[in-house]
């Protein structure tokens, strides 16, 4: 087990980097602590697996380094490093056994036979796959396949950390779902250090205690599953985490706060303060489907929007509204009847408005 | 669906029938007719049955021929095999050098038997050849004319340089193949060099070393040109192998009855022996 630390890490496929669009992972600082679950998470090309890859020693950095527990790891190859890694696509020894592949790492590690035993076998108990340790690894259905790639992940108990890279992609849904549930008990009881790549966000914060958003080679944000969705530090973050996503609004300086079109938004006076510090024009403003509230009277504080548009989700509705030239989506309960066309009056608590400055949120100082 | 019985469908047959018939049966059936007949010239036939194949399998000449045949092919098999999977690990994976590797591999693929056979003729001779020369001089006493051990090196040797490479690029083939993320895998769960070659390499190079074993087999149970213009059989009959044997007898001795039942028991050693490598070899893992 071990600390991860990434230290300004920056990588590039390319051999002569000539702009920031030429790098995978820019300028990234990053420490995975000691027996941490934790989930990586971005859309496809954001350069997760690069960064997974790197922490593995699969892929050498350009620039940067990676330490575990504080010695620096970059010219060490994989197997050095002592690290295991699921990849997205189940690779399996086809000529060998489920229980010899399984067995294949402590093997060449040189663990005692009987031991690797007990071993083979309390993991193969953990994936359901005891009844399989026989047959040829080849014959497997794709889900075993994949079972029993994690399995060779799991079986070496002094590993530096394991690194799973969209390890559940080729496994049907009911059987994901069971399947993240034991990693994660794996993980409470063997307390290592593990890192999950994934887009999914529901994947994540399943898995892991606190997630890493990426976003153009970048970690945006760190932190808890709450944290991710009631304070997104970047307007990717707002946007990528939840369904639907944070509704971003395009506003300009005024008086007193905000604006966009006639429509003038509050703020609370530190938000403002900052933003006075502050010079640059690309001002957004942010706020949750989840917590815009429709108000059935007219008061100062409300906006009269227009309904553009509700979809029934079966348990809540989510409703389209337009105000001031600007779309956005409301979460609403099944009670929810107004039609399309009618007037609603909306209300914006001010502490689920965010303000991003450059995109990054302004948060109050402690 | 139900099934219409039309007889007239046998006719959609008569193609493949036709092909068959004319690739292999007729020619073959030639080779029937004279194998259970004594013919002395057009009308005289005299019905033998198989007294030309109790004839050949008794014949000593024959015997001795089969013995080096497959002493032969098992040394071909024994060498080409392993080297080719070595030099194929060797080549560079991609590139200009990789390219370059290629082609100079498969040159000696390129070569006309018969010229290969003189090339090594001239080449292994001791006094201008620069191979026999050169052995020669480092104080060893070589000649491949003379000598039943230096001819079957030389033999060897020749078909070693002509052969290899074929088993060197199907084994390149199936080395490319092998998708990265085997051997990442194989980093990541610390494989030795040979774990990887014997758990990830070898079994995935299976399919092109089937063909590749049964190829070398094949050609080198009829290898009759090399040897032929590199030593003539000689020295005494020591490099005499089968289709050699074979083709003084029909030729040479224009003994047409013998030859003919000599060919059809060649005919089936080959077939034979090409399906028991072919069944052993993909039995080999099934499922228990």
């Amino acid at each position: 087990m071990a600390e991860i630390q990434l230290k300004s890490l920056a990588h590039s496929y390319s051999a002569n980097p000539s702009g920031p669009g030429d790098y995978a992972i820019r300028q990234l600082d990053h420490v995975w602590h000691k027996g941490g679950a934790y989930a990586l998470l971005g859309p496809s090309g954001c350069g997760k697996s690069t960064m997974l890859n790197i922490i593995s020693g699969l892929v050498q950095p350009s620039e940067g380094e990676v330490l575990f527990d504080g010695k620096r790891v970059n010219e060490l190859s994989p197997r050095d490093r002592n690290i295991a890694q699921v990849f997205q696509f189940p690779v399996v020894y086809d000529s060998m056994t489920v229980f010899e592949n399984l067995a294949f790492p402590l093997k060449n590690n040189k663990v005692p036979a009987a031991k690797i035993k007990t071993r083979v076998q309390e993991i193969a108990e953990v994936l359901e796959i005891e009844d399989k340790l026989h047959k040829k690894a080849k014959n497997l259905t794709a889900d075993e396949k994949q079972k029993v790639s994690m399995g060779r992940g799991l079986v070496r108990e002094d590993v530096s950390a394991i690194l799973f890279d969209e390890p559940l992609t080729v496994i049907d849904p009911q059987l994901k779902w069971k399947l993240r549930r034991k990693l994660k008990q794996i993980h409470e009881k063997f307390d290592i250090t593990m890192v999950y790549v994934t887009h999914d966000q529901l994947e994540a914060s399943t898995f892991a205690d606190r997630i890493a958003v990426m976003y153009d080679g970048q970690v945006v944000q760190f932190g808890t599953p709450t944290e991710l969705f009631e304070a997104p530090n970047h307007t990717f973050v707002g946007y990528f985490i939840g369904s639907p996503g944070m509704n971003i609004l395009e506003v300009e300086r005024c008086s007193g706060g905000v604006r966009f079109d006639s429509t003038e938004l509050r703020l609370e006076p530190w938000q403002l303060d900052l933003l006075g510090a502050m010079t640059s024009e690309n001002v957004k403003v942010g706020i949750r489907p989840e917590f815009i509230e429709i108000s059935p009277v007219m008061s100062d504080d409300t906006y009269a929007a227009e309904v553009r548009d509700v979809e029934d989700l079966g348990t809540y509705k989510i409703v389209t509204v337009e105000l001031g030239g600007q779309q956005m989506k409301v979460r609403q309960s099944e009670e929810f009847d107004a039609g399309i066309g009618s007037q609603v009056n909306l209300l914006f608590p001010a502490q689920w408005l965010m303000l991003y400055v450059d995109e990054f949120l302004v948060q109050e100082q402690q | 669906m139900d099934k219409i019985p039309d007889n007239r469908a046998w006719w959609l047959v008569l193609p493949v029938f036709l092909l068959v018939a004319f690739s292999a049966l007729i020619p073959l059936m030639t080779v029937v007719n004279y194998s259970v007949q004594d013919i002395f010239g057009p009308g005289q036939a005299y019905y033998v049955g198989t007294e030309w194949f109790k004839e050949v399998l008794t014949d000593q000449r024959l015997q001795d021929s089969l013995i080096r045949q497959f002493a032969f092919s098992g040394a071909v098999l024994l060498i080409q095999i392993p080297l080719g999977i070595g030099v194929a690990l060797m080549m560079p994976k991609s590139g200009i050098k990789g390219s370059l590797c290629l082609i100079l591999v498969a040159i000696p693929l390129l070569i006309p038997w018969n010229v290969v056979g003189t090339i090594w003729q001239i080449f292994a001779r001791g006094d201008i050849g620069l191979f026999g020369w050169a052995v020669n001089q480092a104080g060893i006493d070589y000649n491949y004319t003379g000598d039943t051990v230096d001819a079957w090196l030389t033999v060897l040797l020749m078909d070693v340089w002509h052969w290899t490479p074929l088993v060197a690029l199907l084994c390149y083939s199936g080395l490319r193949a092998i998708p990265e993320a085997f051997y990442q895998a194989a980093e990541i769960d610390r494989a030795s060099k040979w774990a990887v070659f014997r758990y990830i390499q070898l079994p995935r190079l299976k399919s092109v070393l089937i063909i590749a074993v049964l190829l070398r087999f094949m050609d080198s149970f009829m290898i009759y040109i090399e040897p032929f213009v590199l030593t003539g059989g000689g020295p005494g009959s020591s490099t005499t192998f089968l289709s050699q044997t074979l083709t003084t007898m029909a030729i040479g001795q224009f003994d047409l009855g013998r030859a003919a039942a000599f060919s059809l028991i060649y005919f089936l050693i080959v077939l034979l022996i090409s399906w028991l490598f072919f069944t052993a070899i993909t039995h080999a893992d099934k499922e228990k």
